[in-house]
């Protein structure tokens, strides 16, 4: 049974998230929206963490190291800047769809499990997950002409 | 001089008790006896009264309310009485001016004019149109608007437009998109006559709306008067006259609607058949307000837990209500959310789409409304869905352009991420119309420093030399109110058509005019090679416009300028309702269906965009929205280092930046200067007296007022935002020099009305410190105006 890997790779994943939209928010508190839109998805992701406790502890989860390949490739260095901003929401985005796959794969399973409290709280988690996405889209979607076509 | 009344002393005057019809009292003030009238309306704020324009020898001598009209009956406030005098003011621009060796010079229309252009053709050609931005008002006229928007939209083909709207009204849009599915007030001032019941929230609507103010005044002194509640953290003049009146601390409006909801629906003051036929979202409603019971309220914003039961007892015993919402609710934290609770109330009540129950999300700007209908904001025109291809190809149907042109494919750049653009140096062309950025924006130092970009080409059209047009590379001097004629949309949707009553002065030109120089100077044309503005004179432009609207909800197919003559019409007109439609929604059937929407909606904590197939698979198919939404904290609170709040706002006697309502002098003379208004427990704090100069100190600036006490909670500072530099630079002054560059993630919309700040008693030298800047003194020219 591989659902406590799973779910220890969801933490990961989402603590990794977390941090990922802080420090987006502190890069480029510039623009208008970005600071407080950041933190508060950054918040969301962090209560998820917490919240996943319980069944991190019930399924005895391995800490997964695998995500953190994504992270490494994807926040190295401080960016600032449109083109920045734009690489940053792209690298969210698929920070974000790792979270979001994880809540698929442990969504099947609970099902085969029937396991009622691991389904109802994954379909929970999988709604903020994809309000955070739906968000990061709306803004890549308004960033990217500008930035491709005229920024420096 | 003859005047009916003075309103700088009196300002909402004699009363004239009323239930039912409100009576007519003309109200007129004129310096001379004219030699005729011309009929037009008030462009002084977002309420419209009708009035008519005395002139004499050519010149205006003064206005009287008109008696016909449906939204004033005659009267006007002391902005409406006064304000003229602004047209006639010696310092009127009247001649282009150029930018040559870093300073402004007079030019020929034809220099300035080609200059614009060349330099438009030369950005593009490098940049693309997505270099080009457009920053307008809510200050010119429909069919000015439209003109801009068709070539901005179809010419150019830049997503980069808004207007200072997006600082005043951007929210009741967003909120009534949200609720209903499209803009557009779902009630009428004639509510007012028969209510009630009337809820105010965040709306000081003695000091902004003086005249909707005397119509209420009128209620409370005649039979069956209304009961009112006001929600404001000030004791305003509205707050005065209020049975009930709540006051809860700086950015907590949510929490205590979410509470007001929660009484209403535990106590089954609702309409569950209405409910259950015409929203969607109840239970979810129901679920999120069910924590706000009062006592957690009270524990949050200092409203205690006895006025929240007595004020929602009188919401949900009233058979009729009337809610306005503004400022208050728009500049702050959680905007569309709270306004959009308003909304709530009326819907779960059922009291909407009937005589006496009216929501108006107000608006602040006389023509914001029109900014939003025909798109100069950024919207598509006609309340258009630019997710929606059969939308965009109805427009491209009548422009004759190819759908591919019109900037659909993102969402529109709110004005904040224009001037971020333009900090950042993607967007490199700036028109600026009717409008005063440089004193109006939130954390001005930082707009200054965009102002003065050497790679930021700015045109300004006004009519005075306003603090923005200084940096400006090109100013064309624009004719206004009074000397050209055009439609403007209240805020219960009202048409009004204003009409020329005098020549404008010097070479000033109507910004239509302007508009319209510009597209065939460009040479902007459609598919078939003719021009893009096939339109030279507004009732031509009026005309399109109409087009424009067939089988929207602001349809104008209606209308006439004939029809228009003998009076304001509320859209929507048109062959089934051709005088008009004084209430929207009297069948509960909303524009929320997929192929009518506006939008598709956004997730009110983020501003995420719904997608159109998210929105299908749950058609709402003409049901309203009741949308939940949980308290947040604001983001800047009051700490050790900057204890107090500061909260901005208007005046009676003033309109936005002052450049028109300072230059009549009565006007200027009931509110010269700027002030901080300050509790007096914070006073006696500090050691300040009344009049005391003070400086107020955020993060992002500081300036110096003088100290008015009182009327105020403790912990919270006042600045009206209206005064800038241009005529009194002796001090750093301008409220939006300590304001917060953040918005409202669904409306865009600026929080003007929290801020952390500090305070101390300022002393002499203090006073005389100002950056030159500010005033717009450069040395380097000896002049007022910049070398850049
Ligand atoms: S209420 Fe508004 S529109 Fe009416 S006179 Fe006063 S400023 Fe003008």
């Amino acid at each position: 049974m591989h659902v406590g890997n799973y779910i220890g790779l969801v933490q990961s994943s989402e603590q990794q998230l977390a941090n990922a939209f802080a420090q987006v928010a502190d890069h480029h508190g510039d623009e208008p929206d970005i600071y407080q839109v950041c933190q508060t998805l950054s918040g969301w992701s962090q209560q998820h963490v917490t919240d996943l406790q319980p069944l991190v502890d019930r399924y005895a989860a391995t800490k997964n190291d695998e995500p953190d390949r994504l992270s490494q490739t994807l926040f190295k260095e401080p960016r600032s800047g449109g083109l920045a901003l734009l690489r940053d929401l792209h690298d969210l985005y698929l920070l974000a769809s790792e979270v979001e796959l994880c809540w698929v794969v442990l969504l099947q399973a609970a099902r085969g499990l029937r396991h009622q409290e691991l389904e109802s709280r994954c379909e929970e988690f999988d709604k903020t997950t994809k309000r955070q996405i739906t968000w990061l889209m709306t803004r890549i979607k308004q960033a990217a002409p500008q930035t491709l076509i005229v920024a420096e | 001089m003859e005047q009916t009344r003075d309103s700088i002393t009196d300002i909402w005057g004699e009363r004239t008790p009323h239930f039912g019809d409100w009576p007519v009292r003309v109200d007129r003030r004129t310096t001379a006896e004219p030699d005729h009238w011309v009929q037009s309306a008030c462009v002084l704020c977002s309420n419209g009264c009708g009035l008519e324009i005395g002139v004499k020898d050519g010149c205006i001598v003064g206005v009287r309310g008109l008696d016909r009209d449906p939204i004033n009956h005659g009267r006007l406030g002391p902005k409406g009485l006064h304000g003229w005098e602004a047209n006639h003011s010696p310092d009127r621009l009247t001649k282009p001016l150029i930018r040559r060796n870093g300073v402004l010079e007079e030019a020929s229309w034809d220099e300035a004019m080609s200059l614009i252009v060349e330099r438009s053709k030369a950005i593009i050609q490098q940049h693309t149109s997505l270099a080009m931005g457009f920053y307008t008002s809510g200050q010119l006229f429909l069919e000015e608007y439209y003109t801009l928007a068709v070539l901005g939209k179809a010419g150019l083909s830049t997503p980069h437009m808004d207007g200072n709207t997006r600082l005043c009204t951007a929210t009741a849009a967003a909120a009534l998109k949200q609720s209903f599915g499209s803009d557009g007030q779902p009630g009428s001032y004639i509510d007012l006559d028969t209510t009630d019941t009337i809820l105010h929230v965040g709306h000081n609507i003695a000091s902004q709306h003086t005249v909707l103010w005397m119509r209420i005044l009128d209620r409370l002194a005649g039979p069956n008067p209304p009961k009112l509640i006001v929600i404001d953290p000030r004791r305003t003049f509205t707050a005065e006259k209020a049975h009930i009146h709540l006051a809860p601390r700086v950015g907590t409006n949510v929490p205590v609607l979410n509470g007001l909801l929660h009484l209403l629906i535990e106590a089954g003051q609702i309409d569950q058949t209405y409910i259950d036929a015409h929203t969607i979202g109840f239970d979810e409603l129901k679920k999120m307000v069910s924590s706000w019971t009062p006592e957690r309220v009270e524990a949050l914003t200092g409203v205690s837990a006895d006025q929240m039961r007595e004020a929602a007892r009188l919401l949900g015993s009233t058979k009729t209500l009337v809610s306005s919402a503004l400022q208050g609710v728009y500049q702050s934290m959680q905007a569309t959310a709270a306004a959009v609770q308003v909304n709530n109330i009326h819907l779960i009540r059922g009291l909407i789409g009937r005589p006496g129950c009216g929501i108006y999300q107000m608006n602040g700007q006389p023509t914001a409304q029109n900014t939003r209908e025909t798109g100069a904001d950024g919207d598509m025109p006609g309340f258009r869905n630019s997710g929606n291809p059969e939308h965009m190809n109805q427009l491209a149907r009548l422009w004759n352009v190819d759908v591919r042109k019109i900037p659909h494919w993102s969402p529109p750049t709110h004005a904040m991420q224009i001037w971020r653009y333009a900090e950042q140096g993607s967007i490199k062309f700036m028109w600026i119309s009717a409008t005063n950025p440089a004193v109006s924006m939130p954390e001005l130092a930082r707009i200054r420093r965009i102002l003065q970009k050497e790679d930021l080409f700015i045109v300004v059209q006004d009519a005075f030399m306003t603090e923005t047009a200084r940096y400006a590379d090109v100013v064309l001097p624009a004719a206004i109110w009074g000397e050209k004629t055009g439609c403007m949309t209240n805020v219960d949707r009202t048409v009004h058509l204003t009409q020329k009553a005098i020549e404008p002065p010097g070479e000033a030109k109507s910004d239509l005019e302007i508009f319209v120089d510009y597209s065939r100077r460009m040479d902007f044309r459609d598919k078939d090679g003719a021009p893009l503005i096939k339109w030279d004179t507004a009732e031509g432009a009026f005309a399109a416009w109409k087009e424009c609207t067939r089988g929207r909800p602001c349809d104008y197919t209606g209308m006439s300028y004939e029809k228009l003559r003998r009076g304001g019409i509320q859209w929507p007109c048109n062959d089934e309702h051709p005088d008009g439609t004084s209430h929207l929604y009297t069948d509960g059937v909303f524009h929320t269906s997929a192929d009518d929407c506006e939008a598709y909606g956004f997730d009110m904590t983020t501003g995420g965009a719904v997608t159109p197939e998210e929105y299908k698979a749950n058609d709402p198919k003409g049901k309203a929205f009741i949308r939940a939404i949980d308290y947040e904290p604001p983001h800047e609170e009051p700490d050790q280092d900057y204890p107090l709040w500061l909260t901005t706002g208007r005046l009676v006697y003033h309109f936005h930046t002052r450049t028109k309502t300072s230059r009549s002098r009565a006007l200027d003379e009931a509110a010269p200067d700027s002030f901080v208004q300050i509790a007096r427990e914070d006073a006696d704090r500090y050691g300040i007296a009344e009049g005391d100069l003070i400086e107020v100190e955020s993060r992002r600036g500081r300036v110096i007022e003088p100290a008015r006490i009182g009327d105020i909670e403790q912990g919270l500072v006042f600045i009206p935002f209206h005064y800038g530099y241009w005529d009194d630079p002796k001090r750093s002054r301008a409220a939006n020099e300590l304001t917060l560059t953040e918005w409202d993630p669904v409306s865009k919309q600026p929080h003007f009305k929290y801020a952390a700040v500090r305070i101390r008693k300022a002393s002499a030298a203090d006073e005389r410190e100002l950056v030159a800047d500010q005033a717009g003194l450069f040395p380097e020219t000896g002049t007022n105006t910049l070398n850049k």
